[in-house]
């Protein structure tokens, strides 16, 4: 039975939530955001992920009202937000510091934008613990900030910024101060949680992981642009340009002329080397320069040449990263080009046949290369 | 053997130079005036032996301290230095703390220099500073001067010899105590918390009351007894800018020791003072203590 997929962007009967139109920031000389478009649903949870510097945070600040874009519009909800202050705004964020009140106990910090508004004194302490029971926090009601852990402390950031039921909820680097596995648990608990209270999110994160992880769309943006938008699943298997392939997850490039042949495209890569087979979703001219995307764990590693193969390269180990589960095998082919292949070690190690300075075949399928063009 | 002595040394100070003096001053306050050198009477007399220290003894007595209680000058002037203390606290914190916040808000670049200017008077004389006050606040004076000029007024204010003088004075000397304090504390708030305030529904005005007055109150409550303490036995701007009827137990005890020569009597004046003052202290430094572990 096929499931309902969340999908508002491919329909284009829905209103966005957010729209991005044309925006402009600049502080000073830099340009931090550069005319940018970009519509986020409301349901959604949306992703804004790239290195430190790209712009992301300053997006994030101008849905939060804490800067004013210098150029375009932005709109939530079908309003223009230019004159609206963060204080007015239907949206709340959670601090990357967490920005808890030290002089305040949890319960206050909870509810502490809830008397900001016109509310009787029960409702506020039933939304609290409506939220403290949420966030599994009940014990920790009357403690300070500095009495408790960092994970609890990033639970009551988050309590307190859900608490005024906002329609957009901001996250800037939720997660960062966290450690490894208690983030990944985490991950799935804000998962829970927007699907729960259906709110819309906006994460800023520069972690590609926590974005494929948690994220329904996500943006990967550099110097203020945002470079694709889309599934997670579509980032990693469709990236639209070199950089967006190189920086979700790891990934082999190698560079060609393309020319058209039965089966897709001939990739010629190195002289005196048979062409690479690929299939490309757009059309190439004879001769165009082209960058062949492989993920390494596309890549299969043999002693011996694989018969039927329309890709296969000979190469020489010349590295082994062992991540446990995975290793993964950095070859030297043709021309210098470094090309890694990752299995899954499903044998001991002391049964593992490949070691440093062999020779060895790498050979994926026509269709595990992207085509993207330069 | 070697932290013995450097815990030793600050002992040491204080011995010498506090708790010597202070028995000393202690002793005099019990003695009896004498027309003689020094003007006090007992003297310590080792050469009679365990007589002599016996005598000694036997002669101290609280007369001085019951004295300050017949007078009404004294606890006059005590509460009228509590209340000269308090006012200009108060106003000390009044303008002091807007300076804080705006040095703590300028730019990063610009602070050292701020600091530096708040700092700088320090480098000129205490007492050049207070007396140029007497220039700028006489009938004939800057102030008066300069708002007759703008026709603010026709007549010259008197302001000088009044407690308003007083009161101005010590605002101007202790502004530094004020500020830096309340500075130190506004400095390490997390901007971030004022924003998640007003994200979470304050207006600028009440994100203050709310978040940045109470985390900077250490400061605040550091910077009022910097001010009180000292205010409270303040001699050299009384005596400088305030008039006949300004009443401060710094005045009177450098009345009884220099016109008066009765030290004794001084003397008491001074242990009442310290008496007084240690109240002040013991809340300062508990609320020092209490910062530090808020600080953990």
């Amino acid at each position: 039975m096929a499931q309902n997929v969340f999908a508002p962007w491919d329909d284009p009967t829905e209103t966005p939530l957010i729209q991005f139109k044309g925006v402009t920031k600049r502080f000073g000389d830099f340009v931090a955001i550069d005319n940018l478009t970009q519509d986020i649903y409301a349901r959604e949870f949306f992703a804004l992920l790239g290195p430190s510097g790209c712009g992301k945070t300053t997006m994030m600040r101008m849905l939060a009202g804490f800067e004013a874009p210098s150029e375009g519009q932005i709109l939530i909800a079908g309003t223009d937000m230019a004159h609206v202050p963060p204080n007015l705004r239907a949206v709340n964020m959670m601090f990357q510091s967490y920005a808890l009140f030290p002089h305040l106990s949890v319960w206050d910090n909870i509810a502490f934008g809830l008397k900001r508004e016109r509310h009787t004194k029960d409702a506020v302490s039933a939304r609290v613990e409506e939220m403290l029971k949420l966030t599994r926090l009940e014990k920790f009601a009357k403690r300070k900030p500095h009495q408790i852990s960092g994970g609890q402390r990033q639970r009551v950031a988050l309590a307190r910024s859900l608490a005024k039921a906002p329609k957009l909820l901001l996250l800037d680097e939720p997660l960062g101060a966290l450690d490894k596995k208690l983030r990944q648990d985490t991950q799935f608990e804000l998962m829970d949680i927007q699907e729960k209270t259906g709110t819309t999110f906006v994460i800023v994160t520069h972690d590609q992981e926590e974005a494929m992880t948690v994220a329904s769309r996500v943006a990967v943006m550099d110097e203020g642009r945002i470079m694709q938008v889309s599934t997670p699943a579509q980032i990693y298997e469709a990236p639209n340009s070199v950089y967006v392939a190189d920086f979700i997850g790891d990934v082999n490039i190698i560079e060609g002329t393309a020319s058209p042949s039965v089966n897709g495209y001939e990739v010629r890569w190195a002289e005196g080397h048979a062409p690479l087979v690929a299939k490309a979703s757009q059309v190439l001219r004879e001769g165009q320069r082209i960058s062949l995307a492989i993920r390494p764990e596309k890549v299969s590693i043999s002693a011996e040449k694989p018969e039927n193969s329309v890709n296969a390269i000979e190469g020489k180990i010349i590295d082994i990263a062992y991540l446990g589960n995975l290793s993964t095998y950095h070859v030297e082919v043709a021309g210098g080009i470094m090309v890694k292949a990752q299995t899954a070690n499903t044998r001991r190690l002391s049964r593992r046949e490949l070691t440093w300075e062999d020779k060895v075949w790498l050979n994926w399928t026509d269709t595990a290369a992207v085509v993207l063009e330069q | 053997m070697r932290r013995f002595f450097l815990i030793a040394v600050p002992y040491i100070w204080l011995l010498a130079l506090f708790l010597v003096p202070f028995l000393i001053v202690l002793k005099i306050s019990l003695s009896d005036t004498a027309l003689a050198i020094p003007p006090y009477t007992p003297q310590l007399d080792f050469g009679a032996g365990w007589d002599g220290i016996r005598n000694f003894f036997a002669a101290l007595d609280f007369e001085n301290f019951t004295f300050l209680t017949e007078d009404a000058l004294y606890w006059k002037a005590y509460l009228s230095s509590l209340k000269i203390a308090a006012v200009s606290t108060f106003f000390t914190l009044l303008v002091g703390y807007p300076i804080a916040y705006a040095m703590a808000n300028a730019r990063i670049e610009w602070r050292p220099t701020l600091m530096m200017l708040i700092i700088l008077p320090f480098w000129t004389s205490f007492l050049i500073r207070v007396y140029s006050w007497m220039g700028i606040l006489s009938q004939e004076g800057y102030l008066n001067q300069f708002l007759m000029s703008l026709g603010l007024i026709s007549e010259p204010l008197i302001i000088l010899n009044t407690n308003w003088a007083v009161y101005i004075g010590i605002v101007y000397t202790y502004l530094p105590f004020m500020i830096l304090p309340i500075y130190a504390a506004l400095e390490k708030l997390d901007g971030a918390l004022i924003e998640a305030a007003e994200d979470l529904g304050c207006s600028r005005l009440s994100a203050f009351w709310l978040v940045t007055f109470p985390l900077s109150k250490g400061g605040v409550i550091a910077g009022c007894f910097l001010v009180f303490i000292p205010a409270l036995g303040e001699f050299v701007i009384p005596s400088l800018l305030g008039g006949s009827d300004t009443l401060m137990i710094g005045k009177v005890l450098w009345e009884e020791f220099f016109s008066n020569r009765d030290w004794p009597v001084a003397s008491a004046v001074a242990v009442v003072l310290l008496l007084l003052l240690i109240v002040p202290i013991i809340l300062f430094q508990r609320n020092e203590q209490k910062a530090r572990e808020a600080d953990q």
